[in-house]
């Protein structure tokens, strides 16, 4: 369960991205990306209003959004650390790491700390297999993390953005 | 004189500290009066040598490595920017053995330019293949693909010529150019390295495949797990489209091609081809039952190549070298090289691109240099989370198609991930069938359903379960979705994990508690 609840639905903001992308072939999942990167999530109101607009039915976009992992109907944490759940990753430590995050934020993947500051996800592979194990806290890249390493970064980030 | 210092801006050094390392020698260098220049490069594919610093001196490219935060006012003291020794000086990186001995010819100009610099990419040699391709018939440009040798670098192997001969022979109309780069295999990065390193390349190899078939447009479906690689990209085919190498006149040929980026959204299942196609009209991304294949009704209907980001970055080297060139790499059929990336638990993991033939063992000890932890290698993973898992004992075949897969095993997209002797190999076993859960799109019931029995079953088996009962059932389990699955996800989800019973029965059997 995510502590932070799901935005209105702005139908006005929707249109107007569905407009940009209406001349594209296909255009649902891009669409779905740049609603998510506008209200953090593709608010579950959302479905009607993008299955009107694009002639689809309800049915065909909700199997969208539920489809992709990426896709969330809610919105995350302040931050999100993602933990690299794959073999490589595996082989050089990376169950320490995640176990060693499970306990510091006291949440299961997909989870968002009490005080919604962060959200935990498992991925499946970064392409930095040859630094594994590796992890991502927002947009930032990190590579050879050890439970240590996790601690001084989480810190830092305490510390700079709370 | 300004001094020009190369720094990655690849994922991969950037998770290793390469930004503060670059702005930490822009400080040291304000305080020591020099004057430098940060350019950013590609990796040049030696991981543990990264943040990998390289000086331009009156003797070339000195490197510096790898390079710590902490180690920059040291370096700089030392006069790493008039490029003088120091324990971490590595001098000229291409005379280093790990690379010196490697044949780079995808892989050519990845961490020598910057990636941008469309300039640099025509002076070392870029744009002279798809020239070459522009004086060609389209039969005759395809026949050059199929002379090459080349198969498909994305796992299937399957002859790319073959492919592009199938949608040149269609009824022209709508035809399409799609790039496969929803690289997810564990232990696989290069299709990263290369967008990210030298993106020009690809967006080259499109542009001849698409003269070559009669296709005017492109799409590279790209993980949403690489948004290095989608900012270059975009950058790279903004700056193609404003030199007039992609739009309605390529290279004043009075031709058209564009490319468009597609982002993924985190989905295994979309690396297989028709599933791609399908996330790529904006649909969930379950897979298409073939035939008809793709080359015939793709995308929107169309006839369409599905390829992979390294085959179509290699097209430009096959047409600027020729055919001939390119076939002269390899053995048997399996021609040409294969960028190799080795990952897991390894002291010295990267890029090593070879002609095909070297053994498993050379590149775990000559280039790899063994286990990370110092440990015995017990395991290795081959082709990613559906590949099968070698013994020791098989690590003198040879990373080839053919040799692989006469043991059971396949070469996929070249990913080789070692595990050292702590390895469970039920554990890992379990895992495969869990991913395969996880990822499963749906539509057919091996794989939906059999996976969640088998991770139930391998689970059991770790919890002290009936062993004989378990194991007969995880077998039985495995020839359903060997041979019944619509796709490669189900259908080969029960390589590592009947490898691993096969080659370490000994943690299956082991007594376990409940």
């Amino acid at each position: 369960m995510s502590a932070v609840a799901a935005p209105a639905v702005d139908e006005k903001r929707i249109l107007a991205i569905v407009e940009r992308h209406r001349h594209r072939a296909g255009p649902l999942i891009e669409i779905l990306h740049e609603v998510q990167a506008n209200f953090g999530c593709v608010p579950p109101g959302t479905v009607p209003v993008l299955a009107h607009a694009l002639n689809l039915s309800r049915a065909e976009v909700h199997g969208v959004v539920t489809f992709y992992h990426y896709f969330r109907t809610r919105p995350p944490g302040r931050h999100v650390l993602q933990i690299c759940r794959a073999e490589s990753c595996q082989a050089a430590g990376g169950r320490a790491v995640e176990q060693h995050a499970k306990n510091r934020l006291g949440v299961d993947f997909g989870g968002t700390t009490a005080d919604g500051r962060i959200t935990l996800e498992a991925v499946y592979c970064l392409g930095l297999c040859a630094c594994s194990p590796a992890a991502m806290l927002d947009d930032e890249v990190h590579g050879r993390v050890t439970p240590e390493r996790l601690d001084v970064l989480l810190d830092a980030r305490a510390k700079a953005k709370p | 004189m300004s001094v020009t210092v190369w720094i990655p801006r690849d994922a991969g050094a950037l998770a290793l500290g390469a930004e503060a390392t670059a702005r930490r020698i822009e400080k040291e260098a304000l305080t020591a009066g020099v004057e430098v220049k940060i350019r950013r490069n590609g990796s040049r594919g030696l991981y543990w040598l990264e943040p990998l610093v390289e000086v331009e001196s009156t003797e070339g490219r000195i490197a510096y490595g790898p390079v710590a935060v902490k180690d920059v006012p040291a370096l700089v003291a030392a006069g790493m920017l008039k490029g003088t020794a120091h324990p971490l000086r590595l001098g000229d990186i291409e005379k280093h053995p790990w690379l010196a001995s490697q044949q780079r010819l995808t892989f050519e100009r990845v961490g020598r330019t910057d990636p941008l610099d469309l300039a640099a990419y025509r002076a070392s040699g870029g744009c002279k293949g798809l020239a070459r391709a522009l004086e060609l018939s389209p039969e005759a440009a395809v026949n050059e693909v199929l002379e090459s040798g080349l198969r498909g670098r994305g796992g299937a192997a399957f002859p790319t010529g073959i492919k592009w001969q199938t949608v040149l022979r269609q009824p022209p109309g709508q035809k399409y150019i799609t790039c496969n780069a929803d690289e997810g295999d564990s232990g696989t990065f290069s299709d990263r390295m290369l967008m990210e390193g030298d993106p020009f390349s690809l967006i080259e190899g499109m542009t001849i495949a698409g003269l070559a078939v009669g296709a005017d447009r492109g799409y590279i479906y790209l993980r949403i797990e690489y948004p290095h690689a989608y900012a270059v990209l975009g950058a790279a085919i903004e700056a193609a489209r404003a030199a007039g190498l992609l739009g309605p006149d390529v290279m004043g040929s009075k031709r058209a091609f564009d490319i468009e980026i597609r982002l993924g959204a985190g989905a295994y299942i979309c690396g297989e081809e028709t599933s791609m196609l399908e996330s790529l009209e904006g649909r969930r991304g379950e897979i298409r039952v073939r035939p008809p294949l793709p080359a015939e009704k793709g995308l929107f209907g169309a006839p369409t190549i599905v390829n992979n980001v390294i085959t179509l970055a290699t097209v430009p080297w096959i047409f600027a070298q020729g055919a001939k060139a390119y076939q002269e790499f390899g053995l048997a059929k399996s021609r040409g090289t294969l960028p190799l990336q080795l990952a897991g638990n390894i002291r010295r993991g990267g890029l090593v691109e070879r002609a095909f033939g070297l053994t498993v063992r050379e590149l775990l000890e000559d280039y790899g240099g063994g286990s990370l932890s110092g440990r015995p290698i017990r395991a290795v993973q081959i082709g990613g989370p559906l590949g099968a898992y070698l013994p020791a004992s098989q690590f003198d075949t040879p990373l080839e198609y053919e040799s692989l897969s006469a043991i059971g095993a396949l070469l996929g997209h070249g990913g080789v991930v070692a595990f050292d002797d702590t390895v469970d190999m039920l554990e890992m076993a379990r895992y495969a069938m869990e991913f395969c859960a996880h990822e499963s799109c749906g539509k057919c019931t091996p794989c939906r359903i059999g996976a969640v029995r088998g991770e139930e079953a391998l689970a059991a088996l770790g919890n002290g379960g009936d062993r004989d009962r378990l194991i007969a059932l995880v077998e039985e389990l495995c020839d359903t979705m060997l041979n019944a699955s619509l796709c490669g996800l189900g259908g080969m989800t029960p390589f590592p994990v009947q490898s691993a019973m096969k080659h370490f029965p000994e943690d299956f059997r082991r007594t376990r508690g409940g």
